[in-house]
């Protein structure tokens, strides 16, 4: 075999040295979208058996009546920390991951439209679990006032609740990251001659899911942010004493929660509109009237968000 | 796996699966849901009846889609496989099929639509009630205030009566209406139309009698309200309906509905009742007489976070026994108990004569033994202001 002479000269084309990190580096400095969609897929996982256990916890406690296992308080940590897991650690994850995996692939794009951004978005994940899962170890452990996280009863709650809401805040910021590069990705790194209506449909239902994304998360944490404020900084947005409501802090996080659960379905059904047509050996049917249903889902999920209320 | 090893899993199994037989006993339960129960609650209002009708008018309506999109699907699947050769349809697009089935599904929606508001908007119309009840929801019970109508002045707490020994020592046998029932219920005459006006002293419930079709989440801070008008005499039972904390499932609600003489003898005796229980505010009591009735309050309302041992739960809630708190000076403890501190809800709601019994109790009990031990309800009044 022939023996590579590094060329140590300016000329860095045969320096191939530093194209294709191995070991750590490659998985912590990964640019590469399949590599990052790796990532988030196996990040997805692990949090999904993680809130798997939890789960497992509140069956085991219910599987007969009276209290067996647990103090009714950690029973409710547990329903809170399960599903603040599995919506913000496997479900949003899992569909970033096949985001990451597919979306280049399928449009004939050579990688994501900010691939150093896309590594921050997912880097970001771990931490914020880790914030996430150890608040069970703090005084008066994780937070005990579901996932909705609703206001009074999240003001009583003890370090677990910031921690959960920084959690919160954090995976927030990733998802944005995300869903601007997914828009960006989509509307400017098409190969040439494929218009947005030949687009594959799971292209689609994700590019309006990155405006459903971009357009709700702010608003949630802007909701933590005022629960993080009354809790600690003497604000009384949701304390009818100090003339707030706590009516308001459920307007404020379903305007969020409503087209959230949009946001973790729409590109469940990209998916399926290619596994069915993939199977029943047909082109999908009514691609045009999917794109404009999927849309129309998106924007009528901001107006139903009061059905989430309970005054 | 070796025969010991798993002679020993079945042995521990076993185990715990006779425990918990007594919890097997399966009888309908008289206020509450019947053995292998699967619809809502028999109705007893016009708005439950409603409710109930609504739901079952949905559930058909959902019956026929299924059975028309999965008759469809398994006829496509198990037809047109591929093993079967069948050619498909080379149309992939329909103006005439995509309005059909937006067209189809929206006349539905507004039929299922047009008499559920005719519903919600009964739901909704409190006035010309006959007697009006404000129940207010706190940390971890419900507090009743009879406040228009017959009946007006009656006004008491409602905690739930079922013993703590139920719910956590699987060898005792469950009452009948287990986590279903009170101390004191709510009573009101058939056939009258009640308004409850709801609210919370700490954080959101919500106030839920299936049985009737109500339920309204009392919200700190605002007055709601919601209206019933019984058909049938007996007792109805529902639960606290919104996450306000670690006792959430121990604070049910109990309405009994008698004929009109019953209710006016039971409101009569209630107001005797009260006035008589109302603790003369100037008698000075004794050590014993406090802890005596500091015992039952302490059972009553302390016993869930402090435990009967006075110990507490280590890293989550404080012992009482040999605590600096009690058997320091009375005044802070008396600050503790009525503003609360961290999860500590506070107990303002109590009557003086409880929370100087429950504090003279614990200063007094298991190895306390405080130099200040004795707190007169004259001391927790003035600790008010």
């Amino acid at each position: 075999m022939s023996t590579t002479v590094i060329d140590h000269a300016p000329d860095h084309s045969h320096d191939h040295a530093h194209d294709h990190p191995h070991g750590w580096r490659r998985w912590l400095y990964a640019t590469n979208h399949k590599d990052i969609g790796t990532l988030y897929l196996f990040f997805a996982l692990t949090m999904l058996m993680v809130g798997g256990v939890l789960a497992m916890g509140i069956r085991a406690e219910l599987f007969q009546p009276g209290l067996q296992l647990m103090q009714p308080e950690f029973f409710n940590q547990l329903t809170t920390m399960h599903g603040l897991i599995m919506i913000f650690g496997a479900i949003m994850p899992a569909f970033v991951g096949f985001a990451n995996w597919m979306i280049p692939l399928q449009i004939g794009a050579s990688d994501m439209a900010f691939a150093r951004m896309n590594n921050f978005s997912f880097w970001l994940l771990p931490p914020a679990a880790i914030l996430l899962v150890t608040s069970f170890l703090v005084p008066g452990g994780a937070s005990a006032a579901g996932w909705t996280m609703y206001a009074p009863l999240s003001t009583q709650m003890g370090p677990g609740m910031d921690m959960a809401i920084f959690a919160v805040h954090i995976m927030g910021a990733s998802s944005i990251m995300g869903a601007i590069n997914i828009i960006t990705t989509v509307l400017n790194m098409r190969a040439p001659g494929m218009t947005l209506m030949k687009m594959p449909m799971f292209c689609w239902t994700w590019l309006i899911t990155a405006y459903l994304l971009i357009a709700v998360m702010p608003v949630l944490a802007g909701a933590i942010t005022m629960t993080l404020t009354d809790r600690h900084f003497g604000t009384s947005f949701f304390n009818a004493a100090g003339g707030g409501d706590p009516v308001m802090f459920q307007h404020i996080f379903w305007f969020f929660g409503h087209p959230e659960v949009y946001i973790m379905i729409l590109p469940a059904f990209g998916i399926i509109s290619h596994i069915i047509p993939a199977f029943a050996r047909k082109p999908l049917f009514g691609y045009a009237s999917m794109v404009y249903a999927t849309a129309s889902i998106a924007i009528l999920s901001f107006l139903v968000s009061a059905n989430h209320w309970n005054a | 796996m070796e025969i010991a090893k798993r002679l020993q899993s079945l042995m521990v199994g076993t185990a715990l699966l006779v425990t918990g037989l007594p919890s097997w006993a399966v009888v309908d339960s008289p206020g509450g849901p019947a053995v292998l129960q699967l619809n809502l609650q028999p109705p007893v209002t016009q708005i439950a009846r409603e409710i109930y009708s609504l739901h079952n008018l949905m559930l058909y309506i959902c019956l026929v889609i299924f059975l028309a999109v999965f008759a469809v699907m398994f006829y496509s699947i198990i037809k047109h496989r591929k093993s079967k050769g069948h050619k498909s349809a080379s149309f992939h697009e329909s103006t005439t099929v995509e309005i059909a089935w937006t067209v189809i599904p929206f006349l539905i929606v507004i039929g299922m639509a047009l008499p559920a508001t005719k519903t919600v908007v009964s739901m909704k119309d409190t006035s010309n009630a006959d007697l009006t009840i404000k129940a207010t929801g706190m940390q971890w019970k419900w507090g009743y205030d009879y406040i228009k109508g017959e009946g007006t002045g009656v006004s008491f707490l409602s905690s739930m009566a079922t013993p703590r020994e139920q719910i956590v020592d699987p060898t005792k046998i469950k009452s009948d209406n287990y986590l279903l029932e009170v101390d004191n219920e709510i009573v009101v005459p058939v056939n009258k139309k009640v308004r409850m006006i709801v609210t919370a002293n700490d954080v959101i419930h919500s106030w839920s009698i299936p049985a009737f079709g109500v339920k309204q989440d009392a919200i700190p801070g605002f007055v709601r309200d919601a209206w019933f008008k019984a058909e049938k005499t007996g007792v109805y039972r529902g639960q606290c309906s919104e996450l306000c904390g670690k006792e959430h499932a121990f604070m049910p609600i109990v309405v009994k509905v008698v004929t009109d003489d019953e209710y006016t003898q039971w409101a009569g005796a209630k107001i005797k009742e009260q006035a008589a229980k109302a603790d003369d505010p100037n008698k000075v009591w004794t050590v014993d007489e406090l802890k005596q009735r500091g015992a039952q309050v302490y059972a009553a309302n302390c016993v869930a976070c402090h435990q009967a041992t006075g110990k507490g739960v280590p890293g989550a809630f404080p012992a009482l026994d040999g605590s600096v708190v009690v058997t320091g000076p009375k005044i802070e403890q008396i600050k503790v108990v009525l503003n609360g501190r961290n999860a500590m809800p506070a107990w303002k709601m109590l009557s003086d004569t409880d929370i100087a019994a429950a504090i003279t109790y614990t200063r007094n009990n298991w190895s306390n033994k405080a130099q200040e031990n004795i707190v007169q309800p004259a001391e927790v009044l003035a600790a008010r202001k």
